[in-house]
């Protein structure tokens, strides 16, 4: 990139982890068994992500992901499928909780385990792009609240955060 | 693609046009200011158009000097606020040719002519099993309000497709349009792809089986010389903030016979005649269709803008955006790893071009050429039928309007290839 320009900024939002994981993204896998699957739409640019999750009997056993996004969306995705195999439920839900909290300028509780996510973080600085960061885990979130409700279920998300933060 | 053999048009000597387009800059204070630390390239005209000093001041001048409501006053500052309002009005009827000033109905945008026009003419007239012909390449704007009048009346909508290179397949006109067929209403310019319509063909085919033609021109009036007359439609719809106006006024044309029977949409003061407390009659055109106070200042700053354009002169602006248009074009077939969307001709394009990098998200894209100052749109343009066709969820899209040269077009050339390196760094 010699006489390119440098841009601190721009080298956070795509830091070298986020495009490794954007280049080969850990959920792109078929799985033997999937018992909740929901479609995720991010609305203001029509990118779409299809989240398969297969149940444990405590959580979340493993999670495929289809992801035709940006590269901070497909990251994303890539960091949830790597994150969330072994999690409980309530584990699960936690994280997203808390990596939403993350995109909207509070760190991440000390001590927690946030894998990859961390390289993220310079998505703060760009708001129009945190949707594109949170719609897989908004996504998961609803297909987990889902299946303890419905069961195994197909149904779609998008990252319009009805009225929240 | 072929190679380039032309000389690039920016190293030919200078013309007329393109010293007259180089002052023009100096009137958008906007193209003044930074964005990151880098000048501000701006590509976005198809969303909305920057504004020249003089209509900023019209606007400003008018609540400094004039402001009162219109149409109702006896004192002087009304009648001149009438005035410079329905000053306005005829400007725009000259702009575009209108038979008659009372055939230009002021909006808020052209959504809203097109919503006003659905439910006006549609409620009146369209019963179940008419259909409403629309095209693949429609803004959500010209699809929307339709689909709307066919769950209220039973009407069908049905579309005419488009072939791979962007512009409409007149050949299957025949198996689209049908003897139920009551209106076809098409987009002048695609907001996407950049195609220019056929429109006075369809026109002559839709009337020749008595359907109507409503033209949606949000991308037509700002860049082409439009003569709603020669064109032969039945209603065009265009917005004033794509044309240097402010944001907040949209116009509907129609032919004053068809306006003149469709009846309003909205109740309220100045679009009547008599009121009593069970029943009213209507005001004559246009008012029949403006219930309430309008947008008075934004439509006085619209007439200043119009001004501007009849001064730049709407032929050399058109022959300056297809000169850009024609650079862009070659400077961005010269890197391997776009696809252009589009024409390729660029006499039979807007100065918008569509397009994505093969390895880069057009959010990617957006977002580091932001940083360089280059602003363009990211997105499904609100056109996701046309996306489908495309295969695409997304693309980008450089926009040109008067007040851009070549250097912009350089600056997004450059921007494109650093992208391509910085994500594709190893």
């Amino acid at each position: 990139m010699d006489g390119d320009r440098h841009d601190v900024e721009l080298d956070a939002l795509y830091r070298d982890t986020v495009l490794d994981h954007f280049r080969s993204p850990r959920g792109h896998k078929t799985l033997d068994r999937t018992d909740v699957e929901r479609d995720g739409y991010n609305p203001v640019c029509g990118d779409k992500i299809t989240l398969s999750v297969k149940l444990s009997e405590h959580g979340v056993e493993d999670v495929a992901t289809q992801c035709k996004g940006c590269v901070i969306s497909v990251a994303s995705a890539s960091m949830l499928a790597e994150l969330l195999p072994g999690k409980s439920r309530e584990e699960a839900l936690q994280l997203a909780e808390t990596f939403k909290r993350m995109m909207h300028g509070s760190p991440p509780p000390e001590g927690c385990d946030i894998g990859d996510l961390d390289a993220l973080e310079g998505v703060r600085n760009f708001p129009v792009r945190v949707k594109c960061a949170l719609l897989p885990w908004m996504t998961l979130i609803d297909a987990l609240k889902e299946a303890e409700t419905n069961g195994r279920k197909a149904g779609s998300t998008t990252t319009e955060e009805k009225g929240t933060t | 693609m072929t190679p380039v053999t032309t000389v690039p048009t920016r190293l030919a000597a200078p013309t007329g046009i393109q010293q007259v387009f180089a002052r023009i800059r100096e009137d958008f204070p906007i193209l003044k200011r930074s964005v990151h630390g880098s000048p501000l390239v701006y590509l976005d005209s198809a969303a909305t158009s920057q504004k020249p000093v003089s209509v900023i001041e019209t606007i400003s001048d008018y609540y400094r000097l004039i402001n009162a409501n219109v149409h109702r006053g006896v004192y002087a500052l009304s009648v001149q606020a009438t005035d410079k309002y329905e000053g306005a009005r005829a400007k725009v009827a000259r702009f575009i040719n209108a038979a008659d000033t009372a055939e230009i109905i002021f909006t808020r945008n052209t959504t809203e002519s097109i919503n006003l026009l659905a439910q006006s003419w549609g409620m009146e007239n369209l019963k179940t099993g008419d259909e409403i012909l629309l095209t693949e390449m429609e803004h959500h704007s010209n699809l929307v309000p339709w689909f709307l009048l066919a769950q209220r009346t039973g009407a069908v909508v049905r579309h005419l497709p488009i072939r791979d290179d962007g512009t409409l397949d007149m050949e299957r006109w025949g198996e689209r349009f049908t003897e139920r067929t009551r209106i076809v209403s098409v987009t002048h310019v695609s907001n996407v792809l950049g195609t220019i319509n056929p429109v006075e063909e369809i026109v002559a085919r839709a009337h020749r089986h008595g359907a109507l033609v409503a033209v949606d021109s949000a991308q037509g009036v700002p860049h082409l010389k439009v003569d709603v007359q020669a064109l032969g439609a039945d209603f065009v719809a265009f917005s004033a903030h794509k044309m240097l106006g402010p944001t907040g006024v949209g116009v509907l044309w129609g032919r004053r016979e068809l306006l003149e029977r469709m009846p309003p949409v909205l109740g309220g003061g100045d679009m009547i005649r008599t009121v009593s407390l069970t029943d009213a009659t209507w005001n004559d055109l246009p008012w029949k269709f403006e219930a309430g106070t309008p947008n008075i200042a934004d439509v006085v700053g619209f007439g200043a803008a119009i001004d501007y354009l009849e001064a730049a002169g709407m032929d050399r602006i058109r022959r300056h955006e297809v000169e850009l248009t024609t650079y862009a074009l070659e400077r961005m077939r010269e890197i391997d790893d776009l696809e252009l969307y589009g024409p390729e001709d660029p006499e039979g394009r807007a100065g918008v071009i569509s397009f994505n990098h093969r390895s880069i998200h057009p959010h990617d894209l957006g977002t580091y050429l932001d940083r360089r100052g280059v602003a363009i749109r990211a997105g499904h343009h609100c056109a996701q039928p046309l996306m489908e066709r495309l295969g695409q969820n997304a693309t980008a899209r450089a926009s040109f309007y008067l007040y851009n040269n070549h250097a912009d077009i350089d600056a997004l050339v450059d921007g494109l290839r650093e992208a391509g390196r910085f994500f594709g760094r190893r």
